[in-house]
């Protein structure tokens, strides 16, 4: 029923064109002077009173940043990154705000204008039990946090990093970098060394969230570097799903983007993480845009724990994203269902990693890509059976959709099996929209755009059903606004 | 003024001559059968009339209602009240028929300047149309025409026009794999719609069908010229002679 409305209120609302979330809010910013040094980091760490352990965990991933070099193995091409052209901190000047009235006026219609229900509109759109808690995280610093009480009662920590910094101390310093240790990679180094702000959740044994926690993010200062880190642990038996959608105002230079996300399941724990990704993806001709290199890798440490990432990427110039699971409990499950779209000069290189460490370990991935305009979109997953990992089942299924034919579509799976009772299924499809497709629902009244978007919504179905449906819903409008152009 | 003129009508595929000169009439409130051999350019013709692309016309024009409806997009043609049931309908994977035929409804109401329906009536009205062609309310869950039999995909092709109302339906082999049954709520599907305001083109290789239709004129189409027409009992007598003895005479003549 609810599926009925939502493409009719995505064709409706999808009329203008141009990228609709492409504008700047005027808020007074502090900016760390340009640079990479041990003295920027200490005084972000400064900054934000961190204890002095932190201070030394970044310093030492610094260390190891500055002996790597990018990596290049991607399907991504891009003019070089001048890391020392890059704020690495910038807050708003007021203090941190106690309630919903000591925001920022601008910051609050900044928010309207994204649709983002920040104070009570965050009944968000009917979702069943009513309530998402939003975790505002505007320009490296969290400057608003709702429903925090319905979540202390619960026992839930839904917070800041910084904040866990100084309030959990224990927890952070047990946690932090324990999934994507500081030196795993280049992007993940950097970030491990000038993180400035991002989500701390924490549900104790035996706990279910009682909503479903969302943080929105949004890069506004200019050629300010983004390095959010989020840390999500689901103690035993605990459950909980996480919302993350992001949009960014259009702007004309590159912007690097080097998130960090880590996810601990323990025994029988479940981890749901969703994601729309909307960051400004440059204009036709590919100039601007974000760039979006992104670490996220989740635990699986517990018996029949289970960790499931869900993806719609529509922004960014450049997408280098591979959410992944280590599955280490035995039993445990681990899932990726993706919907990665590029239009025009957009470059997308996602997949996911499943790492099967335990036995009867099974992991499941649905990538679906859609390329139009003169974009590339690879997808690349491993899939690595470990010896221990006695009767692990994977099952992969890649679908492309082609639209026009100046786009490309790659698929790159890597399959690395040490056990023989393990068994590794791989279906792959490459398709383009038929002319018989689109004439059938053009000869019913739609218009082509209105067709693209009915057909690609179809063949994204699997994953798009993964979403909770208040996201599920902004997931295919902005799977229209993408498409715009794309035709004709 | 008929609702659909067409006037020495030429069209080719691919370089290769398919309608070779159609004039036909379909005045408003009419409904008229066209019967033909296999490849004798019906679903050519019924494809031009909707505005498929890969077919070049070459001559000749299309009025409807008085508009040159060669000149107009498929979506226009639709909103303009032309509706085709198609010959063999195409599956829309991960596409609800609800979803989609509400979408169909509210771009053709759009373009109508009627307000649009909401989910509430929409499936009202759909629950009403299923039941009148006796179909589950299942169908509107189902992806659009995937895993259907073929007599659903059909019957499920009649159902959309009950809904988007068309004031031209043009049916290309919709009665092609219906068991009696099915055939006889498919031209209940017809007759319904059928009065003043609506006119209807039936492609059809069978009698039995235009004994539920009963059509206004009958016309034989074959090698992409209309070489015969007539009134209800030309049918018959082709479903005994065969178009062998047509053909003959037209060359002859
Ligand atoms: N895309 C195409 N390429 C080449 N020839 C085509 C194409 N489409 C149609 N034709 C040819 O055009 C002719 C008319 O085809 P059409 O489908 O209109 O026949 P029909 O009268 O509907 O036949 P049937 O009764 O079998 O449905 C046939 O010879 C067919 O092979
Ligand atoms: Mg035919």
């Amino acid at each position: 029923m609810s599926a009925v409305a939502e493409t009719i209120e995505t064709v409706s609302a999808v009329t203008e064109g141009g990228y609709k979330w492409g504008f700047e809010t005027d808020i007074e910013t502090e900016l760390a002077p340009k640079g990479l040094s041990e003295d920027t980091i200490r005084l972000i760490s400064a900054r934000k009173e961190e204890p002095e352990w932190l201070l030394a965990w970044r310093l030492k991933a610094f260390a190891a940043w500055q002996t790597m070099s990018e990596p290049h193995w991607a399907r991504v091409e891009h003019a070089p990154i001048d890391y020392q052209d890059i704020h690495y901190y910038a807050a708003p000047k007021k203090k941190t705000p106690k309630t919903l009235e000591d925001v920022d006026p601008e910051l609050l219609r900044t928010y309207e204008k994204l649709g983002i229900p920040l104070s009570e509109r965050a009944a968000l759109a009917g979702v069943e039990g009513g309530q998402v808690a939003v975790d505002a995280v505007f320009d490296s610093v969290s400057v608003a946090t709702t429903f925090r009480a319905t979540l202390a009662k619960a026992g839930v920590i839904f917070c800041p990093i910084s904040e866990a910094v100084r309030e959990h101390p224990e927890l952070v310093r047990r946690y932090l970098g324990s999934v994507v240790p500081a030196g795993d990679n280049f992007f993940a180094a950097l970030n491990s060394a000038v993180f400035t702000d991002g989500s701390f959740v924490f549900i104790p044994k035996g706990v279910r969230c009682p909503m479903e926690l969302s943080t929105y993010f949004r890069i506004n200062a200019r050629s300010t570097g983004q390095f959010e880190r989020t840390l999500i642990i689901a103690e035993a038996g605990s459950h909980v799903s996480y919302l993350e959608g992001c949009t960014a105002p259009m702007r004309d230079e590159n912007q690097l983007h080097a998130a960090v996300v880590e996810l601990v399941a323990l025994d029988e724990a479940e981890i749901k993480y969703s994601t729309v990704q909307n960051w400004y993806p440059g204009d036709a001709e590919g100039r601007g845009g974000i760039y979006n290199f992104v670490t996220k890798r989740g635990a699986c440490r517990g018996r029949k724990s289970k960790i499931s990432w869900t993806q719609v990427e529509t922004g960014s110039a450049i997408t280098w994203k591979y959410p992944s699971c280590i599955l280490q409990g035995e039993g445990s499950v681990g899932a990726f269902y993706s919907v990665a779209l590029t239009n025009n000069r957009q470059q997308a290189d996602t997949g996911t990693k499943m790492i099967h460490i335990g036995p009867n370990t099974t992991s499941t991935i649905v990538s679906k890509g859609i390329s139009a305009g003169r974009s590339n979109n690879t997808y690349r997953g491993l899939v690595r059976i470990m010896p221990r990992a006695a009767h692990a089942r994977n099952f992969t299924q890649c679908d492309s959709l082609l639209i026009g034919d100046r786009c490309g579509a790659h698929t790159v799976p890597y399959i690395e099996s040490r056990n023989a009772t393990a068994k590794v299924e791989h279906e792959a499809t490459t398709s383009k929209i038929a002319e018989d497709q689109l004439f059938y629902c053009r000869s019913r009244g739609l218009s082509e755009e209105d067709a693209v978007t009915l057909i690609v919504n179809g063949f994204c179905r699997e994953v798009l059903k993964e979403l909770p449906m208040e996201f599920a819903v902004e997931a295919q409008k902005l799977l229209a606004v993408s498409l715009e152009g794309s035709v004709g | 003024m008929a609702l659909l003129e067409i006037a020495g009508l030429e069209a080719e595929v691919e370089g290769k001559p398919i309608l070779r000169g159609i004039d036909l009439a379909v005045p408003l409130g009419e409904v008229h059968a066209i019967m033909g051999p296999n490849g004798s350019g019906k679903s050519t013709l019924a494809y031009v009339l909707a505005g498929r692309e890969g077919l070049r016309v070459t001559a000749g024009t299309v009025r409807f209602e008085g508009q040159d409806l060669l000149a107009m997009e498929p979506e226009a043609r639709a909103a303009a009240g032309l509706f085709l049931a198609f010959q063999y309908p195409v599956e829309l994977p991960g596409v609800g028929n609800a979803n989609f035929l509400r979408t169909a409804l509210n771009a053709v109401r759009r373009a109508r300047s009627e307000p649009e329906v909401d989910a509430l009536r929409f499936l009202k009205e759909a629950r009403s149309a299923l039941k009148r062609l006796s179909m589950a309310d299942e169908m509107l869950r189902r992806n659009v025409n995937v895993g259907f039999s073929g007599g659903e995909k059909k019957r499920n092709e009649v159902f959309q026009m009950a809904l988007l109302k068309p004031r031209l339906a043009i049916l290309d082999e919709t009665d092609s794999g219906l068991d009696i049954d099915a055939l006889k709520i498919v031209a209940a599907g017809v007759n319904a719609l059928r009065g003043p305001g609506f006119s209807a083109l039936v492609i059809t290789h069978y009698q039995r069908l235009l004994d539920h239709i009963v059509p206004d004129r009958v016309h034989v189409l074959t090698e992409g010229r209309i070489v015969r027409s007539g009134g209800p009992e030309l049918a018959v007598s082709l479903e005994e002679s065969g178009y062998a003895g047509l053909a003959a005479e037209a060359a002859a003549a």
